[in-house]
Order: structure tokens, then C-alpha cells, then sequence
């Protein structure tokens, strides 16, 4: 996928003129926030799971390669096939080979962050194969040319509006060309449209939340039962997934899924959980003919062993980005690249590199609310720190910002000056405001008085009138 | 340590936004400290805690600053300050940054960290205070991100408003969701910012009162400058101002007669 995360700031800007995007993010806020909060409250353990989840994953992390080599082990051993892939290019060539090899000309697909690392749809439709995503918010921004714009809700950007639009501009060609608006009736569209698509297709490609390393089997859970129809029905089924989602066994599986719901969507348990295990048995009735899992790693070993390990114990939940106000200001497209909000912030830049996404990391307020709602505890607003460590480092920070700091780290390191500065900038702040107590207009911050108004300053800084108002008792 | 007499000596933090923009929070909590019963300081070698460096990735730059805020208030038995994001700095972030190489620094920056507190931390867990104080008005408060998230501070606060006679304190929706002042955010992304505070003061305006209160001055003068753009007549203070009694003087911008 193209990286458009060094445009961060004017994304941004557009995001919040758009108010289409104003309008969905508004009527998605609470609702994510909301049902969290009262799925948590209704789980007297969920700190407790919290726990157990954070030292299954710092366990799987640190013995990462026996998990893997286990997880390939079994996935043979039920007669499937794992393919590494160390870039996303590779892992693009591992699935076309095994769709070629297929014959492939219909693709069913569920959705799949990873597929997004990959930019799986346009590379098999340069293959000449048909690619319809099966996940209804993925199916919206398909028809869209979009991309998601949050990992669990890649259609929340769009209003009901828009998605009546865009059904009635694609589905004439099936003969539907009423324009529905309700949300039952777009969803029963969708459902027409797509079940065509699952019994024609040749090969099923399905994301995954986990993989087991007991049995080489791939979870996936999801609201709608895409993901099984498009598992189990075409002949070839693809798993993409990364290597940070296996976890050992169905045991360690349970206190996951009861984490995941509650912090994604405040659901006790999601809709469909399905656990694939593989290529259908001699015995089964059906179930596809090929089980393929994809392992993309794409920089992860190298996070594994530098400072930002913990963030591959991340779920994929959700939760940091609905608790975000940047993202919630702004929405995912501005972030540029395939993740957004807080962990995208961090991924993002480790993934594609800090020079493109140098942004990402400060358009942060460090509020913290995210780490305080993330399942696997990743300190979300520690790492986001770091990285601005790293980028402040590399000189990436642009020469006004630098000089600004520098001036301001100089002046803090020599009380004389700084009791100076205090004093010029209390009597400039009461001058430029005394009339009427407030600034409307600030010359060298006029980002602040765009919007709001600046306080007018007392006239003289309390250090010093604090110590003038002693001598004279 | 600084004994003055048989009194525990605190050192007020002011913090550069309350040294710069409103010294009423500075000489608010100066007098409340005192009426508890404590010996204060204001020590002039105080600037800054760091913040906008540490948060800028210049953890050099704030090292040296550090080191600064260490030598001046070493010899206190109490650090308070008005702010939670700066005592949060001063408890938490400044012992990080020696944990590595400097063995003596990070000592006592770790001792530092033990005596200093947010303001309402100390005065209520603290100095245990009686409040003599009066505000016939209807409040709400914000809770900063840093004090509420790294400090834990909800209740203090709260607490300490209920001795405030004739005052009443209507809980506000996301009292705990970030206001979009940020430090060094607002400054870099400022449209995203006045998003973010225009957001938190429809939440404010909901709960019909006449008077926003809260811990940190940065949080305050970005609500208060929103609530002012917006023609709101809502006033809004330090919790500093409130309990020491000085809650009737001029709100965040107004007119300072």
C-alpha cells in the first residue's frame, strides 16, 4: 500500500473539513466506548484476564521460533502447507503462486489486516483474478476504491448515505436497482450479491486473530459468518496471517477471545468463532481441498529484539483508537498507511520506516487513555515517547521545532533568564489582552487563536512578584 | 533538609504556566499550603519541569534540565505543585531518564519523587486540610489526563470541593477524556487540538453549570479559550482559586480589573 503517512498534517486538515467523515465519526464514538466499558464492568476478572493474556504473549515472544516451527509442524501434519514470507512481496508471490497453481479466477476474501500489509486485492487483480471481499465493510470500501479506516470497522468513515449510493451505482449490473437505505435492507443487498460470490469462488482467503501451535489451526472470529462460507466453501483456502498470532493451545485461546470481544466491539463474545484446522479428512463431509497459512513477518523479528517488543502483543482490538481523540478527530485515512490510531502510531513507523511516518508519533496528546484501555497492557504512550526519542535523534524534527527546543532548553537551565522571560512574556500576555482579558489574536501562535481565544497574562510572573510581596510584609 | 523550625518545609512548584499566565493558582496555593500549618518556600532557581523537551523526544535537553530541578529542590520535604502532568514529570518520568547512567542523579531524582505531590494529592492525603471556603456557584471539573492516568488522581479533588460551602459539583460526561491541549500538540497540530476541546466543551456545557474547575492551567486556558470563542459564559478556574477563597476574582480570560 502507498504511504501517505509523511502527509500526515494536511490529511489531517482535510479529515476535519469533511464532514461526511465529522458526521460517522461522530455517531461511532460513543457507542464503541460505551459498550466497553459496561462488557468490562460486567467482568469481575477482566483485570485478571488482562494479566494472564500480557504473560501468555511475553511467553509466545520470547520463545517465538519453537512456537512457529511447532505451528508448521502441525499445519504438515494435518496436510497443510505454511508459507513464510519475510516482505510483503513475498508473501504477495506465495499466495498468487498458490492461487496460479489452483487455477484461480474467483477469489472470496474475509478481511485481513495483513492482507492490507500486502496489498493483496491489487496484486491478484494485476493477475487477472476476480477479488471480492466478503466482510461487508470491506465489501463498502471495495466498492469505494478505499481503503479501511479502522482494523475492526474498515467502513466506519462512511455514512449510511454513502453506502446507499455506492450499492445502487454497482449492484444494477445484478438486477437490484432499487436504492435502499435502511440498514437491514443493505445488508440483506449485500448478503444477495455476495452469497453468489462465495459458491463461485475457486479460492477462500481469510485473515486470522490466532493461530494455535498445538494443532496448526488458524481462529478467526467475526460478526457476520463471512469468514466461514469463505473458508469452507471454495476449493483452496488461504490463510493470511503474522507471525506474532500464534499463541500455544485452545486453552490460552479462551482467555483471548473473552479479552477481544469485550475491548473491540463491548460484545461478550463475538457473533461466529471459527477455529480452522485444516484441509477437509478423509472422513469430513466438506471443507476445502488446501489449507495454506501465509506468514508475513515484514520487520517484526527486528521489533522482537529492540525496545518496541511489547507492541507485538497487540490483539488488533481496536480499543486504543476508540478511546483516541486524535483519531476520533480525525479518523484512519489521515494516518496514511494500513493501521491508524495509537498502535498505528507506533507500527506504522517501524513497519515503513521513520523518516515516512515521522508524524505519526507526535500527533499524540500522550493522554494515556489508550494504555489504560489496551487489553495486553502495551504502554502505548511509553513507546510513542521512544520513538519520538528516535526521530528527535535522527533530526527529523523540522529547524523551527529544533530551534524553538533548543531556546526553550536554554532558557530552562538558567534561572536568571528564565525569571526574565517569565517577566517580558507576563507583561506582553497582559498588554496584548488586558482590555478584555482575553487574546483573540496570537502573532506567533496563531494555530491557538484560529480556534480559541488566549488568556491575558496578570502582568508580572509569580515567582517574582511572589518573593517582591514577602520583602514587603 | 531546609528546617525553618520544627515545621515540614514545602517547596511550591508553580510551574511555568501559572509563573507566566496566572499567578492567582501560584499565590492560591502558597496561601493554602500555609494555612495547613507548613512552611513554605518558593525557591527562584525553579523554570520548568522538562516537559516540552521530554515530549519532543529531546531527552538530552531535559537530562540538563533536570539536573537543575534536581539541585533546587533536593533539600525540601515536600514538592507540590499546581499540576498534575508536571508532578507526574517530577514522580516519574525525570528518575526514568538517569536510570541507566547516572547511579547519584537518579537517587535523588528517585527521593524527589517520593516527597513531591499534585497539589489536591497533598492537601487532601497530605496536610489532611480543613477548606474555610465559599463559592455559591454550580461546578463541574475536568480531570487532567496526566494526573488522572498517572497519578490516579479522581477523588482528591472531589474531596476536597465538598468542604467548599455553598458549592455544588455536577459530574460531567468523559470528565476523564483528554481536553486536545497536549503540551507541545497543540502547538504542532493545532486544528486537530481545537477539534478535540470543542468536543469536550459540549460535554461541559451539558451539565449546565456556571463554572469549570480542574487541576492543570494548560488544560484550563485551552477550555477556557474554546468556552470564550464559543461566547459561553461559563467561568472557568483553578481548583487552587476555589478552595483558598479567591473564587470570586476574575475567571481565566476575563477582564483583570
Amino acid at each position: 500500500m502507498d504511504i501517505a503517512s509523511s502527509k500526515f498534517k494536511s490529511n489531517a486538515r482535510a479529515a476535519l473539513l469533511n464532514e461526511n467523515l465529522q458526521g460517522a465519526l461522530k455517531k461511532s464514538r460513543g457507542g464503541f466506548v460505551d459498550k466497553r466499558q459496561q462488557a468490562v464492568d460486567e467482568l469481575p476478572q477482566f483485570e485478571e484476564l488482562r494479566d494472564r493474556a500480557v504473560a501468555i504473549k511475553n511467553h509466545v515472544l520470547t520463545n517465538l521460533d519453537q512456537y512457529l516451527e511447532q505451528f508448521e509442524a502441525q499445519v504438515a501434519a494435518v496436510g497443510g502447507q505454511v508459507h513464510f514470507a519475510s516482505t510483503p512481496e513475498q508473501g504477495v508471490e506465495a499466495v498468487i503462486d498458490i492461487c496460479r497453481k489452483a487455477g484461480a479466477k474467483r477469489i472470496a476474501k474475509g478481511k485481513s489486516m495483513i492482507g492490507e500489509e500486502m496489498d493483496l486485492n491489487e496484486a491478484l487483480e494485476k493477475e487477472g483474478m476476480e477479488v471480492i471481499e466478503t466482510d461487508l465493510g470491506e465489501y463498502i470500501i471495495q466498492l469505494a476504491s478505499e481503503k479501511p479506516s479502522h482494523i475492526i470497522a474498515p467502513a466506519i468513515h462512511k455514512t449510511r448515505e454513502e453506502i446507499t449510493e455506492l450499492f445502487h451505482e454497482h449492484h444494477q449490473k445484478y438486477g437490484l436497482t432499487e436504492k435502499v437505505n435502511e440498514v437491514a435492507t443493505i445488508v440483506n443487498e449485500a448478503r444477495t450479491v455476495l452469497r453468489e460470490h462465495f459458491v463461485n469462488a475457486d479460492v477462500g482467503i481469510t485473515g486470522a486473530n490466532f493461530l494455535l501451535a498445538e494443532s496448526g489451526a488458524s481462529v478467526l472470529v467475526t460478526n457476520e459468518g463471512n469468514g466461514d462460507l469463505t473458508s469452507t466453501l471454495p476449493r483452496v483456502h488461504i490463510v493470511t496471517a503474522s507471525i506474532e498470532k500464534v499463541i500455544p493451545s485452545r486453552n490460552d485461546l479462551s482467555v483471548f477471545l473473552r479479552l477481544l470481544a469485550r475491548s473491540a466491539t463491548g460484545q461478550e463474545i463475538s457473533s461466529y468463532t471459527s477455529i480452522y484446522s485444516g484441509p477437509a479428512q478423509a472422513d469430513d463431509m466438506d471443507g476445502p481441498e488446501e489449507y495454506h497459512v501465509v506468514l508475513l513477518d515484514n520487520g517484526r523479528t527486528s521489533m522482537l529484539q529492540g525496545e518496541f517488543w511489547e507492541m507485538l502483543r497487540c490483539i488488533r482490538c481496536g480499543a486504543c483508537m476508540n478511546h483516541c481523540p486524535v483519531y476520533q478527530s480525525i479518523g484512519g485515512h489521515a494516518y496514511g498507511w494500513v493501521y491508524p490510531g495509537p498502535m498505528g502510531s507506533v507500527w506504522t513507523p517501524l513497519l515503513v520506516g521513520l523518516q515516512n511516518a515521522a508524524n505519526l508519533p507526535n500527533a499524540c496528546t500522550l493522554n494515556g487513555r489508550c494504555e489504560s484501555v489496551c487489553p495486553m497492557r502495551i504502554p502505548l504512550p511509553k513507546l510513542l515517547r521512544k520513538l519520538r526519542k528516535q526521530i528527535f535523534e535522527r533530526g527529523l524534527v523540522d529547524r523551527i521545532s529544533r530551534t524553538g527546543l533548543a531556546l526553550w532548553g536554554l532558557i530552562a537551565r538558567h534561572p536568571p533568564l528564565f525569571r526574565m522571560f517569565i517577566g517580558t512574556g507576563a507583561w506582553w500576555f497582559h498588554r496584548l489582552g488586558r482590555r478584555r482579558g482575553s487574546i483573540q489574536q496570537l502573532p506567533f501562535a496563531s494555530g491557538w487563536t484560529e480556534a480559541r481565544d488566549f488568556p491575558a497574562a496578570s502582568g508580572k510572573g509569580f515567582v517574582s512578584s511572589w518573593h517582591s510581596s514577602r520583602k514587603s510584609d | 533538609m531546609k528546617h525553618s523550625s520544627k515545621r515540614s518545609t514545602v517547596a511550591l512548584f508553580a510551574t511555568c504556566l501559572v509563573d507566566l499566565i496566572r499567578p492567582q493558582v501560584g499565590f492560591a496555593a502558597a496561601k493554602l499550603i500555609e494555612d495547613a500549618g507548613f512552611a513554605l518556600d518558593v525557591p527562584r532557581t525553579q523554570t520548568c519541569c522538562g516537559q516540552p523537551l521530554y515530549n519532543s523526544g529531546d531527552f538530552n535537553g531535559t537530562r540538563k534540565i533536570a539536573r537543575k530541578l534536581i539541585d533546587t529542590f533536593v533539600d525540601y520535604d515536600y514538592v507540590v505543585a499546581p499540576s498534575g502532568s508536571c508532578a507526574a514529570m517530577i514522580k516519574l518520568h525525570i528518575p526514568d531518564l538517569f536510570a541507566n547512567d547516572d547511579v547519584e542523579v537518579h537517587r535523588k531524582a528517585l527521593e524527589i519523587a517520593d516527597r513531591t505531590y499534585e497539589l489536591t494529592e497533598f492537601l487532601f492525603n497530605i496536610a489532611k486540610v480543613n477548606i474555610h471556603a465559599n463559592y455559591q456557584d454550580s461546578c463541574t471539573y475536568h480531570d487532567s489526563c496526566s494526573g488522572f492516568r498517572e497519578l490516579g488522581i479522581y477523588r482528591t479533588p472531589r474531596a476536597l470541593l465538598d468542604m467548599v460551602d455553598g458549592l455544588t459539583l455536577t459530574e460531567c460526561q468523559e470528565s476523564t477524556a483528554c481536553c486536545g491541549f497536549g503540551g507541545t500538540f497543540c502547538v504542532k497540530y493545532p486544528q486537530i487540538s481545537a477539534q478535540i476541546a470543542a468536543e469536550k466543551t459540549q460535554y461541559i456545557k451539558a451539565t449546565n453549570a456556571n463554572t469549570l474547575l480542574g487541576g492543570d492551567l494548560g488544560c484550563l486556558m485551552n477550555i477556557a479559550g474554546m468556552l470564550s470563542r464559543q461566547g459561553s459564559s461559563i467561568r472557568v478556574l483553578h481548583i487552587a482559586e476555589v478552595l483558598a477563597g479567591y473564587g470570586n476574582n476574575p475567571a481565566i480570560g476575563e477582564p483583570q480589573i
